[in-house]
């Protein structure tokens, strides 16, 4: 995006300047542009809020005096408006700058890298800490881009008749990581392609809270305009894809790196059925645990499986989950469940807690909208009346009161630019409360596969203690036999080899437990760390953003306090 | 009929200068202390009426009396009679919302508006001689009844049907002024002037609309700062420190902005929207007027008509030497009386009219500024607090995220 690289340029060149402003920068931001525009922006703004700003992470991000918004001009209040100078708080800048200990402080590094890379880390003082600058060596740094969607053509056989269409998206990676190939370079991808990127990470990072992928969105594909429709995907593709080289361990996976470069199509399998994407885990599972890196090797296809063991497993879990529920055996592994129990809790409360601030945040942004909306329009109001009043006036106590009316209807306008300016910056902040619900979703998934993995445990413990009994039964029935019983200790020993099989693979399973285990224990602790420090983020950006237009607006109206100061009629 | 020759005396009232020497003749008026009398349908609401004089017409330095809303569309009505060509003050509306008609803030603006009512009425030089007015301010509250209800005949509700004469008369007017009648003053700065009146009314009247929602919006904003807050505090209680005691902090701010800002709808509405609402009524009044003058004007055109026939007649009948000379003669004269009381009645109208414009538009000029003025105050206070509400919430959020 365009917008952003001159922030980035902007922001190397000016940091004086950054050093006054609070306020995000809003040029070429398709909100503003709407509102600007005072086209049913209110019924945007819920769509609008998640095509804005593409980080997750909405740190204050500074502007250059020049590009300050009040100086933006907009195109919809050309009525007998003045022509635009200096602003209005333009000789009192300084108002509504924080004293410097406080600016100082507001950029520090983390604010900059977040901007760039959405990252969460960005907390840490450590030499890989983030920067903003490309050129810089001594940090890593990738940023993704989403863009030029383009219709293109299945390649069908014969058997279908003309091809079905689909959109295709151009990724541009730019980063110094040495793990890539270069320093720049573009793939293009389709939809389809991101459901077995999500798919594929899901399997190989099981346990980790893994960013969740953009909706398939079946209903609003049909019903939205198709531009609309796709400019929506693309947003949501950038800041889903941007989450993920946030994500400290995901950022290094082979999966990611493969649909980020390779070229032409996307190697990775797409199969989607339940089983084999369980005999894909099945086969990873060893190279995971035996350190071979995090998954699959680019060029990998997964082989079809071991055959009907696994499929058996499937319907085992099955059962063994039902008589988990139903209060049937107690599973052995146990022990840190109330701990986890509560945890999980405390997880489902918070997500109901951010989904109330969520909600609220989207009232207040409307009705901040509102006030803006009927401001302006008061303001034009008067601005007619003080028209009418000029040109009929006879005696000049009209001319007088066209003139405060005057003065009344621009501030009024004023105002008003100023309350939409704050809401389009409100938006941005606020957003970091609908991020983290995607984020909540994440934490569900490493969860669950918590979940699964231990119903895998108690399936295979389950099924080795029967294997056993069996075994051993089939042991006593046999010595009593004098001789030997052949057949029975020929089924001993298949027995006692399906057993030894199983016992491997249980301790497999306990040992992807229990990695599964440590993966949510150090998510959960680095996405407590990050929401904290995001939220924080979030509150100082949404307060100082306040408090900037609400000193903007106060002086507004106190020039026409001042300016209609005769009229003071308050005993003293 | 009230002799207009006296000159208007300066009689300062409550809205001027209170200071004013003893010697100098003053009549001030409050309105004060509404009360609910009266229970369900037939309730309604009284005001102690204090009157504070020392002019020779009226009985003694301070009198008290108990009036309520029908005495006051009373009193309007009686001017309105008696002194045409006079703008008379309008009066706040009478229906309400009915579970509004009780409620704190309809009543208090009620009584301020009855209140600016009265003085207006005080403070007007011819106006403010009006028997009407003295009845009014002193009568004891039978006669007052007595008064009332003599004027409106048997209907038990008669603010109600007055002020449907009064919109439909209204109504009518415009229906008359629009159209095209021979008998109408076409003087272009009269028209000019109808005009103007007409237009006002439809830009005043968008402008209070706009300043009513603007009173709305406060009111939504306040509500939404109210529900934020609390929602963050909920979330702040599911997370750990620091994070948690700033989402308090957080709502706490925004709990108390939401406050802030219901009071400033409040004066808003009060300062602001109801001056607008006081300024579109006036022009109500001055169209009610202007129609008064078109009847004027239509009889003193008639009379004079009709008394130019009958001196011809009579010149006639002169010539003739008829012997209906004498009757004709009478009935000239009589007519010509008639035709000359017509023609004083319209041009005091327009006297008065030219008078009533020049004060109209500085009054309004100085009430709208002052209602400026208090608008502009209260929203950079407000704007003020809630910078300062939030401004005080960075140093502990910046303290909070370097931990």
């Amino acid at each position: 995006m365009m917008g952003s690289e001159n922030d980035e340029e902007s922001h190397l060149h000016s940091s004086k300047e950054e050093m006054e402003k609070l306020f995000l920068r809003e040029d070429g931001d398709p909100l503003t542009k709407s509102n600007v525009n005072g086209d049913k922006s209110n019924s945007n703004y819920r769509s609008a809020m998640s095509t804005l700003f593409d980080s997750r992470h909405p740190s204050i991000v500074v502007t250059p005096a020049d590009s300050d918004p009040l100086f933006a001009p907009p195109s919809y209040y050309s009525e007998s408006r003045s022509p635009r100078s200096k602003p209005n708080g333009g000789d009192r800048v300084s108002s509504y700058l924080e004293p410097p200990s406080y600016a100082d402080v507001i950029f520090s590094p983390f604010d900059d890298i977040s901007e760039i890379n959405g990252s969460e880390d960005g907390h840490s003082q450590s030499s890989d800490s983030l920067s903003r600058s490309p050129s810089s060596l001594s940090s890593d740094y990738i940023k993704i881009t989403v863009s030029n969607p383009q219709k293109e053509q299945e390649a069908t056989n014969s058997m279908i008749p003309g091809g079905s269409t689909y959109i295709t998206y151009q990724i541009t990676t730019r980063t110094n990581l040495s793990d890539y190939g270069g320093s720049e370079f573009s793939v293009r991808r389709r939809f389809r392609d991101i459901v077995t990127l999500a798919d594929r990470l899901a399997e190989s990072y099981r346990g980790f809270c893994i960013p969740p992928r953009p909706d398939k969105s079946v209903v609003e594909s049909q019903v939205m305009q198709k531009q609309e429709f796709v400019e929506q995907r693309r947003v949501a593709l950038e800041k889903y894809l941007r989450r993920l080289v946030a994500h400290p361990v995901i950022r290094n996976s082979d999966e990611l790196k493969v649909f980020l470069q390779a070229q032409g199509k996307l190697p990775l399998a797409t199969s989607t059925d339940v089983a084999s994407r369980m005999l894909d885990g099945a086969v990873k599972l060893p190279k995971q645990l035996f350190g071979e890196g995090g998954g699959a090797s680019s060029v990998e296809v997964v082989q079809p499986g071991r055959g009907g063991r696994d499929f058996l497993r499937m319907f085992k879990e099955l059962r063994q989950s039902v008589s988990n529920d139903w209060g049937g055996s107690k599973p052995p592994v146990v022990e840190e469940d109330k701990e986890f129990l509560e945890k999980k809790e405390k997880m489902y409360d918070l997500e109901q807690q951010i989904i109330d601030a969520s909600q609220q945040a989207e009232s207040l942004v409307k009705a901040q909208q509102d006030m803006g909306e009927t401001m302006g329009e008061l303001g034009l109001a008067f601005i007619k009346l003080t028209k009418f009043e000029n040109e009929e006036a006879v005696f000049n106590s009209q001319r007088a009161r066209a003139n405060d009316m005057k003065n009344l209807a621009t501030s009024a306008v004023k105002a008003s630019r100023f309350y939409r300016e704050l809401n389009s910056q409100t938006v941005k902040h606020l957003d970091t409360l609908h991020d983290y619900l995607g984020l909540m979703m994440a934490v569900q998934g490493a969860f669950a596969d918590r979940s699964s993995a231990l119903l895998t445990v108690q399936t295979l413990l389950s099924e080795l203690s029967s294997l056993e009994a069996r075994a051993e039964k089939l042991e006593v029935a046999s010595s009593k036999v004098f001789g030997g019983d052949k057949s029975r200790i020929k089924k001993i020993e298949e027995l006692k080899e399906t057993i030894k099989v199983t016992e491997d693979s249980k301790n497999v399973a306990i040992r992807e437990y229990e990695q599964i285990k440590e993966n949510n224990w150090s998510e959960v602790e680095r996405l407590d760390r990050e929401r904290r420090a995001d939220f924080l983020n979030m509150m100082k950006g949404f307060v100082a953003n306040q408090v900037g237009y609400a000193e903007k607006i106060a002086n507004v109206w106190t020039k026409v306090a001042e300016e209609t100061r005769q009229y003071d009629r308050e005993s003293s | 009929m009230e002799s207009t020759t006296e000159q208007p005396r300066n009689i300062s009232g409550s809205m001027q200068s209170p200071r004013s020497p003893s010697s100098q003749p003053y009549l001030s008026v409050s309105v004060t202390d509404p009360v609910k009398l009266g229970n369900g349908v037939q309730a309604y609401i009284s005001y102690r009426v204090i009157t504070k004089t020392n002019l020779p017409e009226y009985q003694g330095p301070e009198k008290i009396v108990i009036r309520r809303y029908s005495d006051f569309v009373w009193l309007r009505d009686r001017l309105f009679e008696k002194y045409k060509g006079i703008f008379i003050p309008p009066l706040p509306e009478k229906s309400a919302v009915e579970k509004f008609r009780f409620s704190a803030e309809f009543i208090e603006m009620r009584r301020a508006a009855l209140d600016i009512f009265v003085n207006r009425i005080a403070l007007h030089p011819e106006l403010q001689q009006s028997e009407d007015l003295r009845t009014f301010l002193q009568a004891d509250e039978e006669t007052m009844d007595r008064f009332r209800f003599q004027e409106t005949g048997i209907f038990k509700k008669p603010a109600d049907l007055m002020q449907m004469f009064r919109d439909v008369q209204s109504k009518v007017s415009d229906a008359v002024l629009g159209k095209e009648k021979p008998v109408e003053e076409t003087t272009a700065d009269y028209e000019k002037l109808k005009h103007y009146i007409f237009e006002l009314e439809n830009h005043l009247a968008e402008a209070q609309k706009h300043a009513y929602r603007l009173v709305k919006r406060h009111r939504e904003l306040g509500q939404s700062l109210l529900d934020f807050g609390k929602a963050v505090k909920l979330l702040g209680a599911c997370e750990g420190e620091p994070t948690g005691k700033a989402f308090s902090d957080l709502g706490t701010k925004s709990e108390l902005l939401s406050i802030k800002l219901q009071k400033e709808a409040q004066q808003v509405l009060m300062n602001f929207e109801e001056p607008l609402k006081d300024y579109v009524r006036y022009v109500q009044s001055i169209k009610a007027t202007i129609a008064e003058r078109g009847t004027a004007f239509k009889q003193h055109c008639e009379l004079a008509e009709t008394t130019k026939l009958k001196e011809i007649n009579l010149d006639k009948l002169m010539l003739t030497r008829s012997d209906k000379v004498g009757e004709a003669e009478i009935e000239y004269r009589e007519i010509k009386a008639e035709s000359e009381e017509a023609t004083r009645r319209f041009e005091r109208i327009v006297k008065r009219m030219e008078e009533e414009i020049v004060r109209f538009q500085e009054q309004k000029t100085e009430e709208m500024g002052v209602a400026f003025h208090q608008f502009a105050k209260g929203q950079a206070r407000l704007a003020n607090s809630v910078a300062d509400a939030w401004r005080s919430l960075l140093p502990k959020l910046e303290a909070s995220s370097t931990v």
